[in-house]
């Protein structure tokens, strides 16, 4: 039990350590540059136990649960060899992950509302919520689609920079196309799909891949399934912006 | 007492997060694969752990440092801080006035990124499975400094105004020459760290800062304008992922030719 208490101790300061950056630039901010008082300190303290706590505990639940489900599921999918079923489970794990995502919805609804101030869609609550409906299943679909399209690369060893060049090409060429109104959007909704307990699962899942095929290294086949995640977004949320439009 | 209902609720929001992940993983794992899992009882604790950790986390962050970080994202880009409260006599403001935001949103992006913990996770992996050639410090710092040159440019051009896709077309031609140069081993690596780089910690306190200046900068459009900065905080990374490994390799080549040329 010793041991256990202090791998946590050690846990709970290497925690400590990651959000200090954090701390210290609020405070020069807050003390130096705008010169206001801290208001709640009390309220700031207690805030700051709760994060090394919950940062110590997703750590540690990390290596017991997200990281061997996601690589065992791998190396089973893998001796299975149906490569129907990997292709079915990869694009429900993208979908499914990213349709119910807290800050997709957010900047989804945030899109929609401002898009109808601009006058782009109609003033009704009705049209705000078809198209911030419209753009979360887009981007869901799209996350899918690439997760399933990651895996189909590992398999198949395809270099990682053909797939991002091709779909950087893409993105260029859809940006002078699509409405401006949809850009700036579409651009961020690449970096919102990626949440805290997708990434861990889904490195693992490319990683546990790439290491139960023969021939695949999993540092240079395993990772850049969350890169296609961000990338295809992009591509189909311009498109959503033309159709719509 | 509040305290205790807030952590109620946020925990009820991560279990909906992980709702459709745990379902996914239990109809294949029962129905494709038909085997039980390894170490059930550990995969379930750790699970509780996950769940219970993200909402401990999430709850100090929103009671914390959000609303301090969104109130100075506010303040700093508010023309009454920028001006010293003396009104501006022409509508034009020079993009220089702005520095603060500039080093406020360098600082922020570094140290956010640092505490961000799906970072944590690939570079702990990353560091598995090269064996500790890729170091785990190594990864998160060069990501952190991609993350913060790419917030801080990312407010000059909304306090400029130029076009975002000016920006992102050099982006992507920089990385592909780049992708031509640098290690084969790191490029997969250095383009899923421009994905993981926007999650819980940074997106909220960025998107704040962006709308803020988007709002107080004249001539800006909110939905032009104020987006764009998560976009550029997964760009960068991703260069500076590359030139991580691509300095590593300099370095190690340098010292073993001084080896070899000494001995």
């Amino acid at each position: 039990m010793g041991a256990g208490l202090r791998a946590f101790a050690g846990a709970l300061v290497s925690s400590s350590r990651d959000l200090l950056p954090v701390v210290l630039v609020v405070m020069f901010f807050q003390l130096v540059v705008l010169q206001q008082p801290i208001p709640n300190l009390f309220e700031l303290i207690i805030g700051l136990l709760l994060v090394v706590t919950g940062l110590t505990f997703f750590i540690s639940g990390l290596e017991m649960a997200l990281f061997p489900i996601g690589e065992s599921l791998a190396h089973a999918l893998a001796r299975k060899g149906s490569l129907a079923w990997l292709m079915v489970f990869s694009f429900a794990l993208g979908f499914g992950t990213t349709v119910a995502e807290p800050a997709l919805i957010a900047v989804a609804d945030e899109a929609a509302a401002v898009a109808s101030a601009d006058g782009a869609i109609g003033p009704t609550a009705q049209a705000r919520n078809a198209y911030a409906d419209g753009l979360r299943l887009t981007v869901a679909f799209s996350v899918g689609f690439a997760i399933m399209l990651g895996v189909v690369r590992i398999l198949k060893g395809w270099p990682m920079h053909w797939l991002i060049a091709g779909g950087y090409v893409l993105v260029v060429t859809i940006t002078f196309f699509a409405p401006d109104e949809i850009v700036g959007i579409a651009y961020d909704s690449g970096g919102v799909t990626t949440s805290t307990i997708t990434v861990p699962l889904v490195t693992a899942l490319g990683v546990g891949l790439a290491s139960s095929i023969r021939g695949r290294s999993p540092l240079v086949d395993g990772f850049g399934l969350i890169a296609l995640a961000s990338l295809t977004p992009m591509i189909f949320v311009m498109l959503y912006g033309m159709a719509i439009q | 007492m509040s305290l205790l209902a807030d952590f109620l609720q946020t925990l009820l929001d991560t279990l909906h997060d992980v709702a459709p992940i745990a379902i996914i993983i239990a109809v294949f794992q029962f129905m494709v694969i038909r085997r039980p899992v390894a170490n059930l009882k550990q995969v379930l604790i750790g699970f509780v752990y996950v769940v219970i950790g993200l909402a401990l986390f999430l709850l100090g962050l929103e009671r914390a440092l959000f609303p301090l970080g969104r109130v100075m994202a506010m303040q700093l880009t508010d023309p009454a801080f920028l001006f010293d409260g003396v009104a501006q006599l022409s509508g034009v403001i020079h993009w220089a006035e702005y520095h603060w935001v500039y080093l406020f949103a360098f600082t922020i992006g570094f140290s956010t990124t640092i505490a961000e913990p799906s970072l944590m996770a690939v570079a702990i992996k990353a560091n598995q499975v090269s064996g500790g050639s890729v170091g785990v410090w190594g990864l998160r710092v060069s990501v952190a400094i991609g993350v913060a040159i790419g917030i801080a440019l990312g407010a000059w051009r909304i306090v400029t105004g130029y076009p975002i896709h000016y920006f992102i077309i050099v982006g992507y031609i920089i990385v592909v020459v780049q992708t031509l140069f640098a290690p084969k081993m790191i490029v997969p690596l250095a383009y899923d760290s421009g994905g993981v780089t926007t999650s819980t910690v940074t997106v909220p306190l960025v998107a704040a800062l962006g709308l803020g200046l988007a709002e107080t900068v004249p001539g800006r459009n909110v939905l032009i304008d104020g987006f764009g900065l998560i976009a550029f905080a997964s760009l960068f990374p991703i260069m500076s992922v590359m030139a991580y490994a691509q300095l590593s390799e300099f370095r190690a080549r340098r010292a073993k030719r001084n080896r070899t040329g000494s001995g």
